[in-house]
């Protein structure tokens, strides 16, 4: 287990590498200049382009420019962004707090929903509440985030007025994103459970435990339900990646200040180090993220081996 | 199992007295293997027939292609043609889905929508199968430093939430329907490359792969002949399982403006201007969501359904 662990870590810090030399590939694989593009209308002026490429440090060789970076994201500092003439980390870590409360509210709505259809149907199977809550979830898995987000919006926040159609004020304002990408990421949670479920059920010590009288209360919670999670949970750390990129749609449609929205407007505002900073700052969460998944795993299942 | 066509391989081989017995052997043994292809292939199709939902998902991709194919004699409109006389209608009888802030048929839009949500199902899908095969056969089958190579630029990919590393091919390469599909070609191909790499080491400890090389075949050939073909029924299933989740990464990139661009119609892209007239066009953020929700569910269906009728064959 200390190996294991151990031997994650060093993985992860040859991954952490890549992810900062591929994102530094690929943003220097830009066709424009980005002096030029901040210049604007300016960017037919030489001498100011060459300036301005010298103070953004463009004018160094490849190489430098790939230490200096590496070196700055190890301090925490991803550069500044064009746009906002202010440091890319900061502005990030300004949004945090709107995107963690709509991944939190995403991430147990989605369990709840997930987990208790999940069960339900593989209990239950072929009834017909097997066969509703599998319609949904293959409806969830086939569901654009935003279009949900939107028909959503439409419904409850134009028609009905219940919600803000768009923006952020108070906690109010995040129920209809959170419903949208719970109801997403219930889906998948949903097939998972049941087809691990219905895999358990299987079990010579499911049969002795109903052998030896045990109420069927006690079967499914203590020895099926316990066992079948495991598969979910490393479900719930690959999944999360979506749930990030779903917050970002999400963020979108209602207008929520978060990370995603960030991005996807710089990506449009062409503002290069932001979206450098920003990819590397989400693929750095999302590692982390799933490393702890992978560790909880290892913990949660004694029978696996990782030498 | 005899086919014709191993009568016909042994005729190939035969006028020229040149070709060592051993060959026209192997030729027959190919073709056999050839005939138990087909044999495999009819044996999925009659399980797949079985299957309700994937036969309904079949039938709709069916009706999606051609309407794909004949979009310019369904459509009853032009999709590019702006008349701003008659933006914003409501769904009517003159325009079955309305129209839109330009006064352009919907239904025409949606129509020609379907060329782009076919085209993306397909090519970026079988180049990103295409690179994790490759790389996953090369990875499981030579092993050692190459496969720690691969496998490691895999992991790095995994670090990428994918529609995140599309938005930055896209951001880099610049936006336009070729970046679109390049991007949507590489941001998959990981998850492939292991799968297929696990399938490889298994196979390559197996008997026949060691006669093969025995006999003195090249890598390449025992590769392309009997490693490959034995994991025809993974590589197919992966590959109609990831079709969904490209479409919607298309429509989630033309969504925020970096797929499809204007005029071309992309469903993705005409929900883009749903949302900013959804207070007084409804019917625009409600047609193409339905568009891309009922091209996704037949895909879900379908990969289903193959996975269950490919089951005997997934696993060796």
């Amino acid at each position: 287990m200390r190996n294991y662990i151990i031997r994650r870590l060093l993985l992860l810090i040859l991954v952490l590498w890549g992810v900062t030399l591929v994102t530094f590939i690929l943003m220097h694989v830009v066709p424009g200049d980005p002096a030029k593009v901040l210049l604007g209308k300016l960017s037919g002026n030489e001498v100011l382009v060459t300036k301005l490429q010298h103070q953004l440090g463009l004018d160094k060789p490849l190489v430098v420019q790939y230490f200096e970076f590496v070196k700055g994201v190890l301090r925490g500092d991803l550069g500044n962004s064009y746009k906002f003439k202010a440091p890319v980390m900061s502005l990030i870590l300004e949004r945090m707090p709107a995107t963690i409360k709509l991944t939190f509210g995403a991430l147990i709505i989605g369990l709840l929903i997930g987990l208790s259809s999940g069960i339900i149907s593989a209990v239950r199977r072929y009834s017909v509440w097997d066969t509703f809550s599998m319609a949904f979830a293959f409806f969830g898995v086939s569901t654009p985030v935003f279009w949900l987000a939107m028909l959503l919006q439409l419904l409850f926040a134009v028609r009905l007025g219940w919600f803000h159609v768009s923006g952020f004020e108070g906690l109010r304002d995040l129920v209809l994103p959170s419903v949208t990408l719970g109801l997403i990421y219930s889906a998948s949670i949903a097939r998972m459970t049941r087809s691990s479920i219905l895999e358990v059920i299987r079990m010579d010590y499911v049969r002795t435990a109903r052998a030896k009288g045990a109420p069927e209360r006690i079967v499914i919670f203590r020895h099926v339900f316990r066992n079948a999670l495991i598969p979910v949970v490393t479900l719930i750390g690959m999944q999360f990646g979506g749930l990030l990129t779903g917050a970002a749609l999400t963020e979108t449609v209602f207008q929520i200040p978060g990370v995603g929205k960030l991005l996807i407007n710089s990506t449009l505002d062409l503002d290069y180090p932001m979206i450098q900073g920003g990819v590397i700052f989400v693929a750095i969460i999302f590692v982390l993220i799933n490393l702890l998944v992978d560790i909880l795993y290892a913990y949660l299942d004694p029978t696996i081996r990782y030498d | 199992m005899i086919s014709p066509k191993q009568d016909k391989s042994k005729t190939v081989g035969a006028p020229s007295a040149t070709v060592p017995e051993k060959d026209e052997e192997l030729l027959a043994a190919e073709s056999e293997a050839e005939a138990r292809q087909t044999s495999m292939i009819t044996d999925i199709w009659h399980r797949l027939k079985r299957h309700r939902l994937a036969m309904a998902g079949l039938i709709i991709i069916i009706v999606l292609i051609l309407t794909a194919v004949f979009a310019s004699v369904i459509a009853p409109y032009s999709y590019r043609d702006q008349n701003l006389n008659q933006a914003l209608l409501s769904p009517s009888r003159d325009h079955l889905f309305g129209t839109d802030q330009f006064g352009r048929d919907l239904f025409s839009r949606i129509i020609y929508g379907s060329r782009i949500s076919i085209a993306v199902a397909f090519l970026p899908v079988i180049v990103s199968v295409g690179i994790g095969v490759l790389l996953g056969a090369i990875s499981g089958y030579y092993g050692g430093w190459i496969d720690l190579l691969i496998m490691r630029m895999a992991d790095i990919m995994f670090a990428f939430p994918s529609l995140l590393f599309a938005i930055a091919i896209i951001f880099a390469i610049g936006r336009g329907i070729l970046s679109l599909f390049i991007a949507l070609a590489l941001v998959d191909w990981a998850g492939d490359a292991r799968l297929i790499r696990g399938q490889v080491l298994s196979i390559r400890s197996k008997e026949y792969i060691e006669a093969a090389r025995a006999i003195g075949m090249s890598d390449r050939r025992i590769i392309l002949r009997h490693v490959l073909p034995n994991c025809l029924a993974p590589i197919i299933v992966t590959a109609s399982m990831s079709i969904p989740g490209v479409i919607l990464t298309e429509a989630s990139l033309s969504f925020i403006g970096l797929g499809v661009q204007p005029p071309t119609p992309s469903w993705g892209a005409i929900l883009n201007d749903g949302q900013r007239f959804i207070g007084n066009a409804p019917w625009m953020a409600l047609f193409p969501g339905v568009a891309i929700f009922l091209t996704v569910l037949a895909y879900n269906f379908l990969g289903d359904g193959l996975r269950d009728a490919m089951d005997p064959f997934l696993k060796n």
